[in-house]
Order: C-alpha cells, then sequence, then structure tokens
C-alpha cells in the first residue's frame, strides 16, 4: 500500500466500551466497539479524549493492539501510569458501555502488512507490544507464513501481556518465532530466556531464517527502544531496517 | 459531551495561557523519532545549505561553531500532547546562518533534513526573525544525541516535529514540499494553537 492510499484520519466520532479486563496487573485491556468499523494499517495508533464536565479535555494517543480485520472492535492495552491523568481513568473508573472520543487512524510510518514481507523482527516491552500485537494478529488472520520473531521483554511471565495467546500462535505456527525476556525470573520453558533484549537473543530468535530481518519494528519505553534497536542491529538487523516508535511523550 | 466519572487534572492558572489547547505540561523531556538514535561523531558532521537541489554554503562541527551564537529561553509543544515551558537553548539563529553567506532568504519554503533522512517542511517566515535557530545545547549542555545532538533545528513556536533532530541542512524550495510526518498524515504548518495536528485540522 502506498502513502496516499493510507486510510483518512477521522474527525472526532464516538466509540463504546465493549469489554474491560486486566492483562496484566499494570496493563488493562480495552476493547472499543465502533459503528461504522475504523479501517486501519497494523502497528497504527488512535487519539482519545476525555470530556470533563466544565469542558475541560484530556487527549492520549494508543496504538491498536487487535488486527486490522476487525475494524468494528479496537483493542487497546493501556498500562497504568501512576502519575498519569487518562491511563488512571481507564484502570479505575471506565466500564463496559461508556463512551469515549476517538480520532484516528494515525501513524503513516509505524506499519506493517502482509504485502511488505519479511523476514521480519518485532521487539517490545510493556504496553509497547500493543502495535506488535496488531501485526502479529494480522499476520495469523491472512495465513501469512513470513518468517517472523517477536521478542517481548518484561520483569516475569505473568506482566507479560498476551503471553498464552502468542504462545498459542506459536505453536500452530513454525515460522513465527516468540521469545520472552524476563527480567526478574528464570526462563519457564523454551519459548523464556532469562535476561534482557540484547544482540544474543536476537541472534537466538533469528536463527532460522534465510537472510537477515527486512523490517523490524521497536516499540516501548524511550530507554528499551534504544538498547532494543541497538541490539537489533548488533544482532544483524541492516542499518535502515529498524523502525522505532516510543512511549512516554 | 462530557465523559462519565472523568475529571481531568488541570494547568495550574499561572500557566494556563501559555498552554496551548489540548496539551498537558510535563517537566521531563520525553523522547520520540522514528527510527534508532543515529551516532554523529563530530568529525563526520556538517551543515549544507542548498537552494532547491543546488548547495550554496557547507560547514563542518568546527567552521559552524565559530559563527555568532545566540541563548533563548522557549516554551515547547509536542503533538503528542506534552508542552515543556522555560526550555533553555543555544545555538546558532537561521538569521546569522544565512548571514554568514550574505544570503537573504531566497524562497518561502524550507526543508529540513536530518542524517537519519527524516526530512520536515516550515515556511521560511517561519525560521528568520531571530524565530529559528541550529541548537547545539540545551540547559547549558551539549545536546544529547537523544534530543538530536550535535545539533537540531529548533523552531519552538510549531510542533515539535518540526524541529528536526539530527539536523544535516536546511533546503529552500520553491513549493511547500511535504516531509516525512507531513507526508503520512500530520499537518503542513502545526501551529500548536490552532490544534494542526494532523492534514485535515484548519
Amino acid at each position: 500500500m502506498s502513502l496516499a492510499d493510507a486510510p483518512r484520519i477521522s474527525g472526532w466520532r464516538s466509540a463504546t466500551i465493549v469489554e474491560a479486563a486486566p492483562l496484566t496487573p499494570r496493563v488493562k485491556r480495552v476493547v472499543l466497539g465502533l459503528d461504522p468499523p475504523l479501517r486501519f494499517r497494523a502497528g497504527q495508533h488512535v487519539d482519545l479524549r476525555l470530556t470533563a464536565p466544565d469542558g475541560y479535555q484530556a487527549r492520549r494517543s494508543y496504538s491498536i493492539a487487535s488486527g486490522p480485520e476487525t475494524p468494528d472492535r479496537l483493542e487497546l492495552a493501556i498500562e497504568k501510569l501512576d502519575d498519569g491523568e487518562v491511563s488512571p481513568f481507564f484502570h479505575e473508573v471506565a466500564e463496559v458501555g461508556d463512551a469515549i472520543d476517538l480520532r484516528g487512524p494515525i501513524g503513516g510510518h509505524f506499519v506493517w502488512s502482509v504485502e511488505d514481507g519479511g523476514p521480519l523482527l518485532l521487539i517490545g516491552a510493556g504496553s509497547g507490544v500493543a502495535p506488535l500485537m496488531s501485526m502479529v494478529r494480522h499476520r495469523a488472520a491472512r495465513g501469512d507464513r513470513t518468517p517472523a520473531a517477536l521478542l517481548l521483554g518484561a520483569r516475569t511471565a505473568a506482566e507479560a501481556p498476551y503471553r498464552e495467546e502468542l504462545l498459542a500462535l506459536a505453536a500452530a505456527d513454525p515460522s513465527l518465532g516468540i521469545l520472552f525476556l524476563l527480567s526478574r525470573e528464570s526462563a519457564h520453558g523454551p519459548f523464556d530466556r532469562a535476561g534482557r533484549v540484547d544482540a544474543a537473543s536476537v541472534r537466538a530468535a533469528t536463527a532460522g531464517w534465510p537472510g537477515p530481518a527486512r523490517h523490524v519494528f521497536v516499540c516501548g519505553s524511550n530507554a528499551f527502544v534504544n538498547a532494543a534497536a541497538e541490539a537489533a542491529l548488533s544482532g544483524g538487523a541492516p542499518p535502515g531496517s529498524v523502525r522505532t516508535e516510543r512511549y512516554g511523550g | 459531551m462530557a465523559t462519565r466519572g472523568f475529571t481531568g487534572r488541570r494547568t495550574p492558572d499561572d500557566h494556563a495561557a501559555r498552554t496551548p489547547p489540548g496539551q498537558a505540561l510535563t517537566t521531563d523531556f520525553p523522547v520520540l523519532s522514528a527510527g534508532p538514535t543515529p551516532k554523529i561523531a563530530l568529525a563526520d558532521w556538517s551543515f549544507t545549505l542548498k537552494v532547491g537541489p543546488r548547495p550554496v554554503a557547507k560547514w563542518s562541527w568546527e567552521e559552524f561553531s565559530a559563527l555568532p551564537r545566540t541563548s533563548y529561553v522557549r516554551d515547547i509543544h509536542c503533538v503528542t500532547t506534552w508542552s515543556k515551558l522555560d526550555t533553555a537553548w543555544e545555538g546558532v539563529l537561521i538569521d546569522d546562518v544565512l548571514a554568514a553567506v550574505g544570503l537573504a532568504p531566497p524562497t518561502g519554503f524550507t526543508l529540513a533534513h536530518g542524517f537519519d533522512g527524516y526530512t520536515t517542511n516550515v515556511p521560511t517566515a517561519d525560521l528568520v526573525g531571530g524565530k529559528a535557530m541550529i541548537a547545539t545545547a540545551y540547559d547549558g549542555a551539549p545536546l544529547t544525541p537523544d534530543h538530536g545532538g550535535p545539533a537540531r533545528l529548533l523552531v519552538p513556536h510549531l510542533y515539535f516535529w518540526k524541529s528536526a533532530k539530527w539536523v544535516s541542512g536546511l533546503q529552500f524550495t520553491e513549493r511547500d514540499e511535504a516531509g516525512f510526518w507531513e507526508l503520512r498524515g500530520y499537518h503542513m504548518y502545526g501551529d500548536p494553537w490552532r490544534e494542526q495536528r494532523y492534514d485535515d485540522d484548519a
């Protein structure tokens, strides 16, 4: 898809929370129902806007975690920031049935479609897994077998969002490699490795590939992204292949 | 319509007049960029002025460091909704870059280029008259790579994606040519006070 074909950014429109449940102790899954649907590409984000009774508004960007194949149900993975203004609202106040203003899809850089090919290297931590999850789900929904690897940094297995779904996807698809990097826990099984994302774990996750990564997407906090992008490059990803999305901004 | 149960955290009154609509103040300095942080050695650094495709001047780091330097304090506004007040910068005003080669602003538009391949467009009038600089220091210290060092364009009155990190040169163009984010749905001008975030914002 060329830039000119990318879906246009909508004006503000209303969405309804249709599901809300914890993914991990700090990350909540929020599914927004949309009628009409919102066409988007895997990796894009939406802006959400909250309005106080006196008209005061706050808006924040959240990556879409669901695949483009379900454009009437946008799933977000919202990490709670203790000193935040919007994320605590979603963790402590928002309920199924609430209306939320939304605008999008936004971002035409951190995007991947099966037509873009691979090998595809995805590296994330925390709620930074959201846009990567959209890409993995898109690939699975299309039955695509592009060589792909997802490296997820987490303190413990219980703090890794989407762990069960990812393990199930990898079990059904030998061309998808999943590696959890656990910084405060030892490995539970072959899909885990103790430690952080580094060049060695990148090489381990991409060992069976026919060639180097063609597209690399790294998403998480700035400190994580700096370290992980460096790991991808020293682990064999060609310069120019790495796209980043940094949270906390 | 109000969002059920949302009260929000207001910007303190004494700062509200300096905070554009839809922005929240931060005391951090968040980092946003589209790729890995490039490492640019000062020996490899250069800054090029072009008029259309034609280079008209080029500086090494040493030569650029000899240009007149200016400090100013400005508020900055990122399209991801953070604003930061009273940020202190030092560098070379675009006015002084042009004066060094005896050049009047040659065209109405400018495309800034970065070492990472990033581009962004700014009307030339928004770069001159003391408004914009090539910044090499922030808060009294050399600009770190995360924030665009060794040097970044600084156009503080526009959304911060216009302030290209790792700047390698300015190219004066006849037409307003869209840069990296502008090709991807972001606004051609980007005035935070008019909330010009995306291309269909007025």
